[in-house]
């Protein structure tokens, strides 16, 4: 048997819609055989997975607090991609972000003042941002492929907080734990709702997304990352520069990541910690495709991704399957986003053995 | 002493080497698979699983060939069947690896490994200095050297090599000579899916014999960072995995002897001498341009 591409004369709109749902439901296929191979009930296991961790409401805060970061990081990310910019680096920019928004907390813990928590948001934003430019620089200066580039940042990045963490920045009364003193209740980003732990980083997620959105719809910028994403050449016709490009969506997507870091030490964590991510940076490049690179779109596909980490969590507690699995379903859910894509552009032919090649139209 | 700090290098380099080699097959076919790192630690949770339960490393070792050429398969499929893009399925094959091999090999943290024993050449070993250091290595290293000699030979002096440079050129002509394009693509991904494994092996028998979740730490990246220095020619390769090799060795040392400098600035050398090298590799616009497979990372569907 064999497989066969036909470019379809123009892109499917029935399966721009259908292909991530096509994907989902495929994910769950398979996690339902991983489950049996574990020699867990499949319904069961499925059910606990991705259902019991929405049915109480101190869970959907949690919910919120892990789709912020994911939301966040991959609206940043859809840009970049888009304009064939590829930054794999966001945990790194996450963490920089982190790390620099919490520069006055930790530096001045008797600072208590209403300006404390916009000050270090935007401190977050500028350390996420500069950290980005790093392969941007390269990339437009020394034609350095960003890939690599910003992915080696994120090891340093990480290196660079466990190193103030344990050193520099612990807290001396903290019984040698590697953690910074407490933040002061004005540096810590409120709840959104009396009911829950939810904080504001869910809101600035979701404006991020609708403003990223108008941008990419209705601005010329928008525009000019897509002609540049499409094709650097007709994009030299039309005036726009691919260099200051490089620039605009790796400063975008890194200010982005900065925020989601400093939000999420701020709003969640209250201190700073060698480990501050379960590895938002690298998930919110699957919730970037989830949500076919649309800003919308990824914010429904963050409360996916984010449901597998709360089902990891849940699962490893009621029928104690490893909270790896998550990872699995997170891998498995991009592979079929990817696969699922063809369709909106091809048309699949199967094509059995002996049977002749199709045959050639006019 | 020196000498035992040079098998420490050739122990550190050879993965890079190993993986960077199988990557560079598949760049030249003009398949970018940014996946090595995931079929590297496929290939080392496969290579301790069947050390353990037959007790040979060598069945280990082609359990980790075998995994790393299965998994890379996947990678195939969705880039030359179903012509995904080859940056975003390479990234997803580092996620599922990552977690995958995390899920096979949990039962085997703090499991004790078997250690894949050197094979002392006869007489050779017997040259002073040289002869303990090149000729007592285990069947990796050898290997790893064969490589090196037989892709040159097959790139540079075979017909089948100068089928997949020109695919890797241009896959439009090629296609147009009669060449089966996608058919040597599937190959070369897979042979380079091999050697990652093969280097993921190393890692889980020679390099630490143990599995620890994680435990390639980005070398997958370096590999593919290896093959840019190397301007995609194997002996290049080679000086650039023992660079790294050294430099990894080089900060384990300093933070054995304790020089007062932080232990995190040192474990991040390798990564920043991987940014610096890079620099001075990509900064002429017009080399990269002339030694880039122009193929590269480009879908390709046949025309019929």
């Amino acid at each position: 048997m064999r497989i066969e591409l036909e470019k379809r004369p123009r892109i499917s709109g029935l399966f721009s819609i259908l292909s991530p749902l096509l994907a989902l439901a495929l994910t769950l296929v398979f996690g339902a055989i991983m489950f049996s191979l574990l020699g867990k009930d499949p319904i069961d296991a499925l059910y606990s997975f991705f259902v019991e961790s929405l049915l109480e409401v101190w869970s959907l805060h949690e919910l919120a607090i892990k789709a912020a970061p994911l939301i966040l990081i991959a609206v940043g990310l859809s840009v970049c991609f888009r304009s064939n910019n590829w930054n794999i680096g966001a945990e790194g920019q996450f963490t920089m972000g982190a790390i620099a928004g919490s520069i006055l907390p930790v530096m001045n813990p008797e600072w208590h003042s209403p300006m404390i928590l916009p000050l270090m948001l935007v401190m977050g934003m500028i350390g996420g941002a500069l950290y980005a430019g790093i392969p941007a620089l390269l990339k437009t200066r020394f034609n350095t492929n960003e890939i690599l580039t910003s992915l080696m940042l994120v090891y340093i990045a990480q290196l660079y907080l466990d190193w103030l963490t344990r050193g520099p920045w612990r807290d001396p009364q903290g019984y040698n734990f590697p953690q910074t003193k407490a933040f002061v209740t004005e540096a810590v980003l409120p709840e959104i709702l009396a009911s829950g732990r939810a904080h504001w980083a869910f809101i600035f997620a979701i404006v991020a997304a609708i403003a990223v959105w108008f941008m990419m719809r209705f601005m010329l910028k928008g525009f000019e990352v897509s002609v540049l994403g499409q094709s650097e050449r007709a994009g030299r016709f039309a005036g726009f520069s691919a260099r200051r490009m490089v620039w605009f969506s790796m400063l975008l997507s890194g200010a982005l990541a900065g925020l989601a870091g400093i939000s999420e030490v701020s709003g969640s964590i209250g201190h700073l910690q060698p480990i501050i991510s379960p590895g938002y940076g690298f998930t919110a490049i699957i919730v970037a495709f989830l949500g076919r690179l649309n800003p919308l779109g990824i914010i429904a596909a963050g409360l996916v991704l984010a449901l597998t980490y709360l089902g990891g969590e849940a699962a490893q507690l009621s029928i104690g399957i490893s909270d790896k699995v998550a990872r699995v379903f997170q891998g498995l859910l991009l592979f079929f986003v990817l696969s699922c894509d063809t369709l909106i552009h091809y048309r699949i032919r199967l094509i059995f053995a002996g049977a002749k090649p199709a045959e050639a139209r006019g | 002493m020196f000498e035992a700090i040079l098998l420490t290098v050739i122990t550190a380099s050879t993965p890079l080497v190993v993986a960077a080699l199988g990557e560079l097959v598949a760049e030249r076919s003009g398949v970018l698979n940014l996946g090595v790192e995931g079929m590297m630690i496929m290939g080392a949770v496969f290579a301790f699983a069947a050390t353990r339960y037959t007790g040979s490393p060598y069945i280990g070792i082609l359990a980790g060939i075998a995994g790393g050429a299965l998994f890379s398969l996947l990678f195939g499929f969705l880039t030359l069947t179903l012509v995904a893009n080859q940056v975003a399925t390479g990234l997803a094959l580092t996620i599922l690896g990552l977690g995958l091999s995390g899920q096979i090999g949990e039962s085997f943290v703090g499991q004790p490994g078997i250690k894949l024993q050197p094979i002392v050449i006869p007489l050779l070993s017997e040259i002073p200095f040289l002869g303990k250091v090149l000729f007592s290595q285990d069947l990796i290293f050898y290997l790893s050297i064969a490589l090196i000699i037989g892709i040159h030979w097959f790139l540079f002096r075979s017909r089948a090599g100068l089928k997949l440079r020109a695919i890797g050129d241009n896959h439009g002509s090629a296609h147009a000579l009669g060449i089966h394009v996608i058919r040597m693509r599937y190959l070369a991904v897979m042979f380079g899916g091999a050697c990652a494994g093969l280097a993921g092996a190393q890692l889980s028998l020679v390099y630490t014999p143990q599995w620890v979740e994680n435990m390639s730490a980005g070398r997958g990246w370096i590999a593919l960072a290896l093959v840019v220095f190397a301007s995609w020619r194997p002996w290049r390769v080679l000086a650039g995995g023992y660079l790294f090799g050294t430099v990894t060795i080089g900060q384990l040392h300093a933070q054995a002897f304790g020089i007062g400098v932080p232990t995190q600035l040192l474990s991040a050398l390798p990564y920043a001498a991987t940014i610096v090298v890079l620099i001075i590799i990509s900064h002429n616009r017009r080399t990269t341009l002339i030694n880039t497979p122009a193929s590269l990372g480009k879908p390709f569907v046949p025309d019929r």
